[in-house]
């Protein structure tokens, strides 16, 4: 087995020492030392690979798991599968840190959080570095598993279970149909393999199923990604721990659907279809997840919907760069690759100062004991610290310089602005609907990343409305975000460092079918006065405005119906479809054995009645059928009323009586049939039968003696009628249907094989012994139930005469 | 001949189900028992009516009717008669325990 594959399972491996761990050491130690070593051991693994990968190189190894049905866990390192190895390994190391501090070794469940938390590293490793899709796929929902124990971490609290509950109810349907999605990859391509896919794109493009494989997928990657309808899951996540936050729900799960969307733009990419939903998507969503940032008070929650706005900008970001699958190898092909390249230099942007907004977030509630930003204000002269760290991580949230976010927010505005002019797909009549989202967007992107840091740290500081006597954070809690600040800070002065390396071998990953030229994708922090400068500065400005005046217009939010809002529809539909099959189980399952009785009859005679008619018709042959004579006649008319007084008589004794004789009836139809055995057995077996019938009614109290009249049904009726013509017309037609010969004169034989001249009892007792032995064994059955019923009627009997 | 045996059965078939669907226990095991009766009629005309001698050798008869139906028969019948048997003892340790036959009264527990 490959080193790497030590690496890859590294973090499940781990888990399992956890609890020993836990149990042993964590008194004297907190676990969370140990589980640190485990990403820094990857990540320091994985950096090998990056001048590999930087030369153009990748590395591919398999190991065998379900050969003979190729299902092998085929891994494969390229640009794209590093950026992300190195950001979840990356960040884990700094959260684990962080939750050293953050989660307290007495009062917390520590075994189970890092048992959670390997798991989830382990299940993103794999699903980045998966070339096998359906391998890929198992990643894939063991990130939703462990991504709900995390959230449902403190499971005592009714707002983590409900926000776990959404999110694996919300990310496993959009998983599940993925899964089809990729079903339908496998059937168009007949291969399992991503690059393979990719290899085979043109089979699947012209593929009836296309459309459908791709609506699919994307189901999967929004929902995971946290796109717009799909985005509520999100902000009910944030009653995970903070560490979980800034880790999966910023810097690693939620870019899982931003990693597949980049994986399989090479075989969607180029059509009208994925364009348009992945960037009409992505914009929808970075505009309503701005938008509702603003409204949010908790600081988690506003960080959650800012989260889904940048996913929503790195999404559309994808869906401008796959216009340079369409236009090939030109001028503006190399345009939109750009956009490609934005959207993965965002990505790593935005791990780099969500994740350190996450954890100064978390060290704001753990120092003061709130996340309201009312009772907040004035930490600036408390957590110089933390200030400094916050402002880094705001401010290129918002796009400014000197930090990262500066960059990527310029070269998203060139993107979108190209997009205007890119006139395919109809953007000649819509594509200016795209510049003029992402600047609203943008501005209230500034606005709400200043609300974070100045009213949590400037104005009045107002220590009463705090449970904790306020102080700086330890250094241990700072570590995470002063690295990653720092990242924010060194990416702007030495963008090209990290191009080369990382971006342009992921970009090349991305967008295999491309010359990539790394000239042409050389970030410069001072491009010129554009029309992006000019952009960002309207941002500044209008953001500055709206902020001074927000005490004006952030009320207006609360007119907003909750009514209308995605997770009201959430919640009506779950209780709604709940509701509704209750009803429909309550309407069927009535606890009414006659109904049940119904359905099933119903069934009977529909089914055999339906298949007959539709393959058969009615062809009956009568040619073969015995003579009738007088003697017949005579029984079959007894029989007949017979049974009908059983039906219609009112006195028990009656139609016990009748029954009885119905089965004489039957006993001298053997007799005529030549069928002497029977003829005795049934007419011994009827009498015992109508004995024991008289025995236990003669038990029965007096006063219920009487039957009664049978009830006329009108349902009963028609479906007693259907079943009797069903039986009949199927006994005709089976009668005038000989297929082959009976094998009957094998057993006229008995004597020479068997030594027995009855050739009835020679079948029961030698040539079919095993029917007898069972039947035998039925009747001792029944035999022991009986008893066992009475005896133990009578001693419960006798027990509740001791109680009384 | 099997055109009115199979009318029987059919008219047994009928009364037996109408008997079943019907709200009292004992009315149940009744339609129960006609059914059974209608399934072993069944079964003999399947294997041809009055073509032969009974199945016994050793009486210098050729062409004997089919045994086999008859053996299956035999078995069903003593079946039967077990099954008859335990669902009566059932249906009387019922009647005392709940006090009540009405089919529509003996329910499960309507909160289950």
């Amino acid at each position: 087995m490959n080193s790497f594959y030590i690496i890859l399972f590294l973090p499940f491996l781990f888990a399992i020492i956890v609890p020993f761990l836990f149990k042993y050491i964590n008194k004297r130690i907190h676990t969370g030392w140990f589980v640190l070593f485990v990403p820094l051991t990857i990540f320091l693994y994985l950096l090998q690979y990056i001048p590999i990968v930087a030369k153009g190189d990748t590395r591919e190894y398999i190991l065998p798991w379900i050969p003979s049905l190729n299902i092998n866990i085929t891994t494969y390192i390229d640009g794209l599968g590093l950026l992300f190895g190195l950001l979840i390994s990356g960040v884990g190391t700094l959260v684990i840190l962080y939750s050293i501090y953050y989660l307290s070794k007495e009062r917390e469940e520590l075994h189970n959080f890092y048992i959670y938390l390997l798991m989830f590293m382990g299940a993103m490793l794999g699903l980045v570095f998966s070339d096998h899709i359906l391998i890929l796929y198992g990643f894939w929902e063991l990130t939703s598993i462990s991504s709900f124990l995390l959230i449902g971490y403190w499971f005592e609290r009714k707002n983590s279970r409900y926000g776990a509950l959404k999110s694996l109810l919300i990310t496993v349907f959009g998983g599940l149909a993925m899964l089809a999605g990729f079903i339908m990859l496998i059937l168009m391509a007949e291969t399992y393999s991503i690059r393979e896919m990719i290899a085979n794109v043109g089979e699947i493009t012209n593929h009836s199923l296309f459309i459908t494989a791709l609506v699919l997928v994307l189901l999967g990657a929004f929902t995971k990604s946290a796109q717009f309808p799909f985005s509520i899951w999100l902000p009910d996540a944030m009653e995970a721990p903070t560490p979980v936050s800034a880790y999966l729900h910023s810097a690693t799960m939620v870019k899982a659907g931003i990693y597949l969307v980049a994986r399989l733009t090479p075989i969607f990419a180029g059509s009208a279809s994925w364009f348009w939903l992945v960037a009409g998507v992505g914009i929808v969503t970075l505009f309503y997840g701005s938008f509702n940032a603003i409204r949010q008070t908790d600081l988690k929650a506003l960080l959650a919907f800012s989260t889904i706005s940048q996913l929503g900008l790195v999404m559309s970001l994808l869906g401008i760069g796959s216009l340079a699958v369409y236009f090939g190898q030109s001028e503006n092909g190399i345009l939109f690759s750009a956009a490609t390249f934005a959207a993965i230099f965002h990505l790593f942007n935005h791990s780099t100062f969500k994740g350190s907004l996450f954890m100064v977030v978390g060290i704001v509630d753990h120092e003061t004991g709130t996340r309201d930003i009312r009772r907040l204000g004035g930490l600036m002269h408390v957590m110089p610290i933390t200030f400094t760290i916050a402002v880094i991580g705001a401010f290129s949230m918002a796009g400014l310089p000197p930090f990262n976010g500066f960059l990527s927010k310029e070269m998203f505005f060139a993107g979108v602005n190209d997009v205007a002019n890119a006139g395919v797909f109809g953007l000649e009549q819509f594509g200016l609907l795209f510049p003029i989202i992402a600047w609203v967007a943008s501005v209230f992107t500034f606005v709400y990343c200043m609300i974070l840091v100045f009213k949590t740290f400037t104005g009045k500081f107002r220590p009463e409305k705090l449970t904790r006597k306020v102080h700086e954070a330890p250094f241990g809690m700072l570590v995470s975000p002063i690295i990653l600040g720092l990242i924010v800070v060194l990416v702007f002065f030495f963008p090209n460092v990290l191009g080369e390396y990382i971006l342009i071998p992921a970009l090349a990953a991305v967008l295999p079918m491309m010359q990539i030229n790394a000239s042409d994708f050389h970030i410069s922090a001072w491009h010129g006065v554009n029309l992006e400068l000019w952009m960002t500065i309207g941002v500044v400005v209008v953001g500055i405005l709206l902020y001074k005046t927000l005490k004006g217009w952030v009320k207006l939010f609360n007119n907003y119906p909750y009514r209308l809002t995605l997770n009201h529809f959430y919640d009506q539909s779950l209780a709604g479809t709940e509701q509704f099959s209750q009803n429909v189980t309550n309407r069927y399952m009535t606890g009414s054995l006659r109904q049940y009785l119904v359905y099933i009859f119903a069934f009977f005679v529909l089914l055999l009645m339906g298949s007959f008619i539709t393959l058969y018709g009615f062809q009956f042959d009568f040619s073969k059928f015995a003579p009738i004579e007088l003697f017949d006649i005579a029984i079959v008319i007894g029989i007949v009323l017979a049974a009908f007084v059983v039906l219609f008589t009112s006195h028990r004794i009656t139609a016990i009586v009748t029954l009885g004789a119905i089965g004489y009836f039957v006993s001298m139809f053997f007799v005529l049939f030549q069928a002497p055995d029977l003829g005795l057995t049934q007419f011994v077996v009827e009498t015992v039968t109508t004995v024991l019938f008289l025995l236990c009614f003669y038990h029965l109290p007096k006063l219920k003696k009487n039957i009664g009249k049978i009830s006329f049904k009108l349902t009963n009726l028609i479906i007693s009628l259907a079943m009797g013509a069903t039986v009949t017309i199927l006994a005709l037609a089976a009668f005038g249907h000989k297929v082959f010969e009976p094998i009957s004169y094998f057993f006229e034989k008995s004597y020479e094989l068997a030594g027995a001249k009855n050739i009835v009892n020679a079948i029961l007792v030698d040539f079919r012994g095993f029917d007898t032995m069972l039947e035998i064994s039925v009747l001792a059955i029944a035999g022991l139930g009986v008893y066992v019923l009475i005896r133990q009627g009578s001693r419960r009997r006798e027990q509740s005469n001791e109680t009384k | 001949m099997e055109f009115v045996i199979a009318i029987v059965i059919g008219i047994l078939v009928t009364i037996g189900t109408y008997l079943l669907l019907s709200r009292q226990l004992l009315r149940i095991v009744l339609g129960s028992s006609l059914i059974s009766h209608s399934v072993n009629l069944l079964i003999i005309t399947s294997g041809g009516l009055k073509t032969g001698n009974a199945p016994l050798l050793g009486e210098g008869k050729v062409g004997f009717t089919d045994a086999l139906p008859q053996a299956l028969i035999l078995t069903a019948i003593v079946i039967n008669f077990a099954v008859t048997a335990f669902v009566l003892v059932l249906s009387y340790r019922s009647f005392k325990v709940n006090g009540t036959d009405d089919m529509e009264k003996l329910r499960g527990n309507e909160y289950e």
